[in-house]
């Protein structure tokens, strides 16, 4: 522990003695304490903290690679830190976050849902009317189709697996189904589409089938048993699961019922896909099958030879996950990897694989398969096609060198 | 009373309860949506279709547009349109197919009217919903000038905005198409 960092005690740098007991910085102080009170350790020696109305995190994990457009400090995208969890659930704290002009502050008794365009009857709806719904609670994932871009890069950047994958996240979604909200109103003969827009700053919208507004969307309410975070939609968003992760508009104000997409900036100009023969493909709505390996990855080196755990997350838009196999050589032999208890629709998958490490250099990958049969494909298979700055959609393998000394590198393999 | 006969006891509760179909829906929908009132649906007119249904009454010019430009946009967006700290908006034509493609407005948006909804929605970044009609309009104009859509005498209003083909308008592809299947 670095001892500047330590609060002090006094004026002139004094430090608080049971800081450094704690802190164990010193021998002599361990040895006393052994002494004074055999082995039995500070924190046993007394009543800890009171009960407080929060439980502050016990680690300083933090969202990384956080990343904004010149000038505009709002716009831009912080990654969760998947390398340091474990498990299906991201943290709500550590939700990944993509804002297009920051975080609105909202307040919550004002905010409106309208439901108009073609409809029977127009209707609002305010957030004490939504609750009186049946809500519908589910883990699924929510990923940004930005993520992993940084696999695109000609040479393998010098990046941790945050980073590099941290646009993807799982929470619990509680809300009011839209079937029932977009019944209550009245869909017209011929309407197709719904425009969903927010209400932050750029009033962000997308168009949305409606179809997939009837078959699993809903009005989320909830993030992991509390309201939503204010960065991920309070008082409320859109919630399309398995779709790319800016179609499910946060601080969801509106949606116009239509008969055509909106054909929206962001789902033109931005979220489209465009492939090297000049065409571009619009609403490529579902994220892909992928998987990725969180431990080890780089950042968290190996210690001495022997036995670690491989551990990683699965998922895909198109249901659930069927197996994960994982390699230690760079593909060209692959073991089936075991599978947590939930293996949920469009959820996060957590996988592990015992793995014996005797100090030689490796490449570890793992590679998804889903429900459907469909394969997680190997970074050149996922390149073919893409025009040059076509950064979604990415769902490649992802490959970890790990060297003699135990040290992890993003490698293309 | 055992615990599996509670949720027995329970579940008989519910089919009493929900016996006849009125009373399900009830619980299912309680229908508490109210009607939207006419100041509910004005403050949401922001959605322009590329039919062009949601385009306001106004007008503005090629030149008017240019002036709201340099006070509003060039700062970020650079000068005509190009070489800015953000996005470019004009250029990179016929660069598609080639190894460096440039997607700006003129080259690559499908629509006009998207120029026209998402001006007035997000813009300027620190100050969005403060131009006129007329100001996007204009401004509109503007950006399709720059990328040799409009002509520099040019005025633009909801009619001629929603005729204009975009040159990049047919090299998209719908991944879904739910209008097509009906």
């Amino acid at each position: 522990m670095d001892s500047s960092r330590l609060p002090d005690a006094a004026d002139n740098g004094l430090l608080d003695r049971r800081t450094l007991l704690r802190a164990g910085l010193g021998s002599a102080a361990a040895l006393l304490t052994a002494s004074a009170h055999g082995t039995r350790p500070d924190h046993m020696r007394q009543p800890g903290a009171p009960m407080s109305g929060t439980s502050p995190p016990a680690t300083e994990l933090a969202r990384t690679a956080i990343q904004s457009q010149p000038g505009t400090l709002g716009s831009g995208a912080s990654r969760t830190p998947l390398q340091h969890l474990d498990g299906l659930i991201t943290p709500s704290r550590l939700h990944f976050e993509r804002h297009h002009a920051g975080i609105p502050t909202i307040a919550a008794h004002a905010h409106r849902l309208v439901i108009h365009g073609r409809v029977k009857r127009p209707l609002v709806f305010d957030l004490d009317a939504l609750h009186r719904y049946p809500i519908v609670s589910r883990l699924q994932f929510l990923e940004c189709s930005g993520n992993s871009a940084a696999l695109l890069t000609p040479q393998p950047a010098d990046m941790d697996c945050g980073a590099i994958h941290g646009l993807i996240s799982a929470s619990e979604w509680g809300g009011v189904p839209l079937n029932i909200l977009l019944d209550e109103a009245g869909i017209e003969p011929g309407a197709t589409w719904a425009v969903a827009s927010g209400a932050d700053a750029p009033a962000m919208n997308r168009s949305v089938p409606l179809e997939k507004l009837y078959e699993d969307a809903i009005v989320a309410l909830y993030q992991n048993g509390e309201p939503l975070r204010r960065a991920n939609g309070y008082p409320m968003r859109l919630f399309l699961p398995g779709w790319e992760g800016n179609a499910s508009v946060k601080w969801l104000r509106a949606l116009q019922v239509t008969d055509q997409p909106a054909m929206s900036r962001q789902e033109t100009s931005k979220y489209s896909d465009l492939d090297v023969d000049g065409n571009a493909r619009l609403f490529t709505f579902p994220m892909g099958v992928k998987s990725i390996i969180t431990s080890p990855s780089p950042g968290l080196t190996l210690g001495e030879h022997g036995i670690y755990q491989i551990s990683g997350l699965a998922w895909s838009g198109a249901g659930r996950i069927r197996r994960v196999e994982v390699s230690a050589d760079g593909g060209k032999t692959w073991a089936e990897a075991q599978l947590d208890d939930h293996v949920l629709d469009k959820c996060l998958t957590r996988f592990r694989a015992a793995w014996r490490w005797r100090g030689a250099p490796a490449v570890l990958m793992s590679r998804a398969t889903d429900a459907t049969g469909a394969v997680q494909p190997d970074r050149a298979a996922n390149i073919e096609g893409r025009a040059t700055g076509s950064f979604y959609h990415v769902n490649a393998i992802q490959a970890w060198a790990i060297d003699s000394h135990g040290a992890a590198r993003n490698v293309y393999a | 009373m055992s615990m599996r006969s509670l949720i027995l006891l329970a579940c008989l509760s519910c089919v009493g309860v929900l016996a006849e179909e009125q009373d399900i829906a009830t619980v299912l929908a309680p229908s508490l949506g109210e009607t939207a009132s006419a100041d509910d649906l004005t403050s949401l007119t922001l959605n322009v279709l590329p039919d062009g249904q949601g385009l306001p009454a106004g007008s503005g010019t090629v030149s008017e547009g240019r002036a709201l430009y340099a006070a509003h946009c060039v700062s970020c967006h650079g000068v005509d349109g190009q070489n800015g700290i953000n996005d470019a908006l004009a250029g990179g034509h016929d660069t598609l197919t080639s190894n460096r493609p440039v997607r700006t407005v003129g080259s690559y948006w499908p629509y006009a009217t998207t120029i026209f909804d998402y001006i007035n929605r997000a813009m300027p970044y620190r100050d969005p919903g403060s131009l006129s009609h007329d100001d996007v309009y204009a401004l509109t104009a503007y950006l399709l000038h720059v990328n040799d859509i409009l002509d520099e005498r040019a005025t633009l209003d909801a009619a001629s905005l929603k005729r204009i083909e975009m040159p990049n308008r047919n090299n998209f592809i719908w991944a879904i198409n739910p209008g097509a299947t009906q």
